[in-house]
């Protein structure tokens, strides 16, 4: 799990892919909007630390899709949907 | 490493066949050629072009929906105008006459995938008297009526192991 500092201060964690278009948007959009944020990218993971990762990503998105965005341990948004990502952490 | 001389290659390729289908590579250089290193890191990890914004297995009969172009490709561009990651996209998109919408995933989730790959129902339905087997590409389509499926798809390219028995 990488840490990106910022202002403000919810508890953001982006579940993402290294290769995708569409998380690289998202980690983009909470770097500029200077969210604190934490990410891991799933697909760089190996074994049973991947494991772990994916059912965690599972109990919050069953689909298993990405990116993945929890927001304060309660609210889930799934794809790159930038006017959700802004209101969810109040930019 | 994937370098720029292959993303390069990789680019054009698509785009022509992109273009022989009737669809183009989305307008967007910067991201298409994202996705296309996508492309090719997990041609390097995992021995095949795995839809860059899936999580593959590894596992290439597991990961065959998800191999670039996908099972759910054609569907998506017709209802949204591009593919799930958005490397595809219809010609009235890239014209610009039509915007992409946002594409939710369509790909059954993990526990459904499991739950099918134990059912795995024969064909039904499908005469007796048939003189030959039809096969379905799952990618464009194409069905052929013949021993064994072709080895490449005529239509979209795609590998022999992308169809299934139809009828």
């Amino acid at each position: 799990m990488q840490y990106v500092p910022g202002d403000d201060h919810h508890k953001v964690v982006l579940y993402a892919l290294s290769t995708c278009g569409w998380c690289a948007r998202t980690k983009q959009l909470l770097t500029d909007l200077g969210v604190e944020f934490s990410y891991v990218y799933v697909d760089l993971l190996t074994g049973d630390e991947q494991g772990t990762v994916v059912k965690e990503v599972e109990k919050w998105n069953p689909r298993l899709s990405f990116p993945t965005i929890v927001i304060d341990g309660s609210k889930v948004i799934v794809g790159f949907r930038e006017e959700e990502i802004r209101k969810a952490v109040g930019a | 490493m994937v370098s720029d001389e292959d993303v390069d290659r990789l680019v054009q390729d698509l785009a022509r066949e992109a273009e022989a289908g009737g669809y183009r590579l989305n307008p967007d250089r910067v991201f298409t050629r994202a996705l296309v290193r996508g492309l090719l890191s997990n041609r390097e990890r995992y021995g095949y072009i795995s839809c860059p914004c899936r999580l593959a297995s590894g596992n290439r009969e597991d990961d065959l929906d998800i191999i670039c172009p996908c099972d759910y490709r054609d569907l998506d561009l017709t209802e949204y105008g591009a593919c799930y990651c958005g490397l595809y996209v219809t010609a009235d998109v890239e014209a610009g006459v039509r915007t992409a919408a946002p594409v939710p995933e369509r790909r059954p989730s993990p526990a459904e995938r499991r739950q099918k790959k134990e059912e795995r129902p024969g064909t039904v339905g499908a005469p007796r008297d048939l003189k030959y087997p039809v096969w379905r590409c799952r990618v464009c389509g194409y069905l052929c009526a013949r021993g064994e499926p072709p080895d490449t798809c005529p239509i979209c390219r795609v590998s022999r192991d992308r169809f299934e028995r139809f009828v």
